[in-house]
C-alpha cells in the first residue's frame, strides 16, 4: 500500500470560549493545519469532517472558499475525527487526491451529556429511573476491573494528577492548574469509585489534520510524520458499553479498543512494545488504566505498578497523554481523536516544548473510545 | 409487560446459538439469527459490578421519588441464564454489594434487585410490590 503522511496538524484553543462557535473553532483548526503544512485551502483536493452537535463540517466552505472539492460530513460519535481521517487516507490511497483534510469540532453545553433513551433504543423507564447517566457506565466498568485486577483508588488519583500536571505544561489545555492526588481523591464522589476531578468534562475545541500522498509529501512534507495505519472498529459480540440494559455473553467482556488497536498494529507492522509515546482515551482516570491493557501495552493488572513507578509520565519509559488528555483538554466529541493525533505529531517532530518526551521518540499511537462501542486508533512514525 | 402480573423479566434465547438477551431481542447479537424464543429469566443472581449514583440525574428524564433524591446503587446482576442484567440495587447500610446475592423485586420502570437483608428490613414493604417482589419475599424466607 502507498504510504500516507501527515503534513500539517492544527488545533483551535480548547476549553470554554464564550461567543465563539464550534464552526469558528473548526476554521481556526483548519487554518492552523494549512499553515503548518505550508499550503492554502485551494490546495486541498478532498475533505472529510464533522461534529457531534455543533453543525455540519461541509458548511465551512462558505468561510474557507468555494473551491468545489468534495467535502463529506462524518458523524461517528467519539470516532468522528478518526473516521474522517480513515476517509481522507483512503481517498489518497485510492488515487482520488494527493492532499486531503480531516477536521473535527464541537462546542458542548456545561454539565453531563443529556442523552434520550429513545435515541438509544431503550424504554423511557431507563431515563425515569436515572440510568441514562454516562458516568455510571465508566464507574461500573472500573469498579469491576479494580476488584478483578487489584487496582487501587490511589492509582486513579495518580492518573488524574498526571493529566492536570501535563495540562499545566500545555499552553493550549483547558485545565492548567495542577491538582494533588489528595485533592483529586478527596473531591466530591460522582459515581464510586470516581470523583469529580477524575472525569473529563464535555468541552469545546476543533482539530484538523492534512494528509498527503508520497509524491505530495516529497514536495511539501519537510516536517511530515508518516501515518503507518489508522483503524476504526464498532463493538463486537460480548462487549460492555454505556447504556446497556444487559451484558450479553459469558466471561470477561470483549473490548472494541482491543479490536481497533490490534488492527492498527497489524496494518502498521509494529507491536505495542515498539511505541515510544501514546494518547489513550481518558474519559475518566480508570479508562486510561484499562486502555493501557486493552490496547496491548501491558497485561491486565500490571498498571498498578507501572503507574506507581512513573512509567507513563512525560519523563517515563512510556509517556501517555502528554498534552493532559481529555481530562485536561475537555472532550469536544468531534475533535478529540484529531487532538490526539496533533499531540503525537508534535511529539514526533520534537516540538512539544515543556512537555516534550526526551530521546527523540520514533513511533507514536493514538486511541479513542466512545459510545456506543466504537474505537479509532492510529500508528505514527517520525521521519528523520 | 404489565407490572401487576409480572413474575420476572422476559428475555430471549437464540434458537441457533443459545445466546441469551435482555430485553427480548429481535435479532441475535452473537450470530445474527432471527429465530429467538421467549425466556423467563431467573429471579436470583449475583452482583457482577456496581456503582453509586451520588448526584441527582438531570430531570427530565429522571423522575425523583416524592421525598426527593437520595443516592442509589446501580449495577449489573449476573443471572444463571447466562446474561448480566442492569438494574437498581437495594441493600441495607454497610452491606457490601460486590458479589452479593440479590433477588428481583420489581421490573418497572427498570429491573430492581435487592439483598435478602433489604427485603427483611424494607421500610416500606407495601410500596412497589409486584408479583416478582412477592415471589422474592417468599423465596427469601
Amino acid at each position: 500500500m502507498s504510504s500516507v503522511s501527515i503534513i500539517g496538524a492544527g488545533l483551535s484553543k480548547f476549553g470554554r470560549q464564550p461567543g465563539v462557535s464550534g464552526r469558528h473553532m473548526a476554521l481556526q483548526a483548519i487554518h492552523a493545519a494549512l499553515a503548518d503544512a505550508g499550503i492554502a485551502w485551494p490546495d486541498v483536493q478532498v475533505a472529510f469532517g464533522g461534529s457531534d452537535g455543533s453543525g455540519l463540517a461541509d458548511t465551512l466552505v462558505s468561510e474557507l472558499g468555494l473551491t468545489g472539492i468534495p467535502f463529506t460530513n462524518v458523524k461517528n460519535g467519539c470516532a468522528t475525527g478518526g473516521s474522517a481521517l480513515v476517509a481522507a487516507v483512503n481517498a489518497i490511497r485510492a488515487g482520488q487526491a494527493d492532499i486531503a483534510l480531516a477536521v473535527g469540532f464541537d462546542k458542548h453545553p456545561r454539565g453531563a451529556f443529556d442523552p434520550r433513551p429513545e435515541d438509544w433504543g431503550l424504554p423511557a423507564g431507563y431515563g425515569e429511573a436515572g440510568l441514562m447517566v454516562t458516568t455510571q457506565f465508566f464507574a461500573v466498568k472500573i469498579a469491576r476491573y479494580m476488584r478483578e485486577y487489584d487496582i487501587t483508588e490511589q492509582t486513579l488519583a495518580r492518573v488524574a494528577a498526571k493529566a492536570y500536571r501535563n495540562g499545566s505544561l500545555n499552553p493550549n489545555a483547558w485545565r492548567r492548574e495542577p491538582l494533588s492526588e489528595a485533592e483529586i481523591a478527596g473531591a466530591a464522589m460522582v459515581n464510586d469509585p470516581l470523583t469529580q476531578y477524575m472525569f473529563c468534562s464535555p468541552g469545546e475545541g476543533g482539530a484538523a489534520v492534512v494528509v498527503a500522498s508520497e509524491a505530495a509529501a516529497k514536495h511539501l512534507g519537510a516536517r511530515s510524520v508518516r501515518l503507518l495505519s489508522v483503524a476504526t472498529r464498532t463493538r463486537g459480540f460480548g462487549s460492555f458499553e454505556v447504556f446497556s440494559p444487559a451484558i450479553q455473553g459469558l466471561g470477561t467482556p470483549t473490548s472494541v479498543s482491543t479490536d481497533a488497536a490490534r488492527a492498527a498494529f497489524e496494518a502498521a507492522g509494529v507491536a505495542p512494545a515498539d511505541i515510544d509515546v501514546a494518547q489513550l482515551q481518558d474519559t475518566e482516570a480508570g479508562a486510561e488504566v484499562m486502555h493501557l491493557a486493552e490496547c496491548g501495552f501491558c497485561e491486565h493488572g500490571e498498571q498498578e505498578k507501572l503507574i506507581a513507578s512513573g512509567e507513563t509520565e512525560v519523563g517515563g519509559r512510556f509517556p501517555v497523554n502528554t498534552d493532559g488528555g481529555c481530562i485536561a483538554n475537555g472532550e469536544p466529541i468531534g475533535a478529540s481523536g484529531l487532538r490526539q493525533v496533533h499531540e503525537v505529531v508534535t511529539q514526533l517532530r520534537g516540538e512539544a516544548g515543556d512537555r516534550q518526551v526526551a530521546g527523540a521518540p520514533r513511533l507514536g499511537f493514538t486511541h479513542v473510545y466512545g459510545a456506543p462501542g466504537i474505537s479509532a486508533c492510529t500508528v505514527l512514525e517520525a521521519v528523520r | 409487560m404489565s407490572v401487576e402480573t409480572a413474575q420476572g423479566l422476559t428475555g430471549s434465547r437464540c434458537a441457533r446459538c443459545g445466546n441469551v438477551a435482555y430485553p427480548a431481542a429481535s435479532g441475535c447479537q452473537r450470530c445474527g439469527s432471527t429465530e429467538l424464543t421467549s425466556l423467563e429469566l431467573a429471579l436470583k443472581g449475583v452482583v457482577w459490578a456496581h456503582t453509586v449514583q451520588r448526584f441527582a440525574p438531570k430531570s427530565p428524564p429522571y423522575v425523583p421519588p416524592a421525598e426527593g433524591f437520595t443516592p442509589f446503587a446501580v449495577g449489573y446482576v449476573e443471572l444463571p441464564d447466562g446474561v448480566r442484567v442492569e438494574g437498581v440495587l437495594e441493600s441495607v447500610d454497610g452491606e457490601d454489594l460486590a458479589g452479593a446475592e440479590v433477588v428481583l423485586v420489581s421490573t418497572a420502570p427498570v429491573p430492581r434487585f435487592a439483598t435478602s437483608a433489604w427485603i427483611e428490613h424494607s421500610p416500606r414493604p407495601d410500596i412497589g410490590r409486584t408479583g416478582a417482589e412477592t415471589a422474592a419475599k417468599e423465596s427469601a424466607r
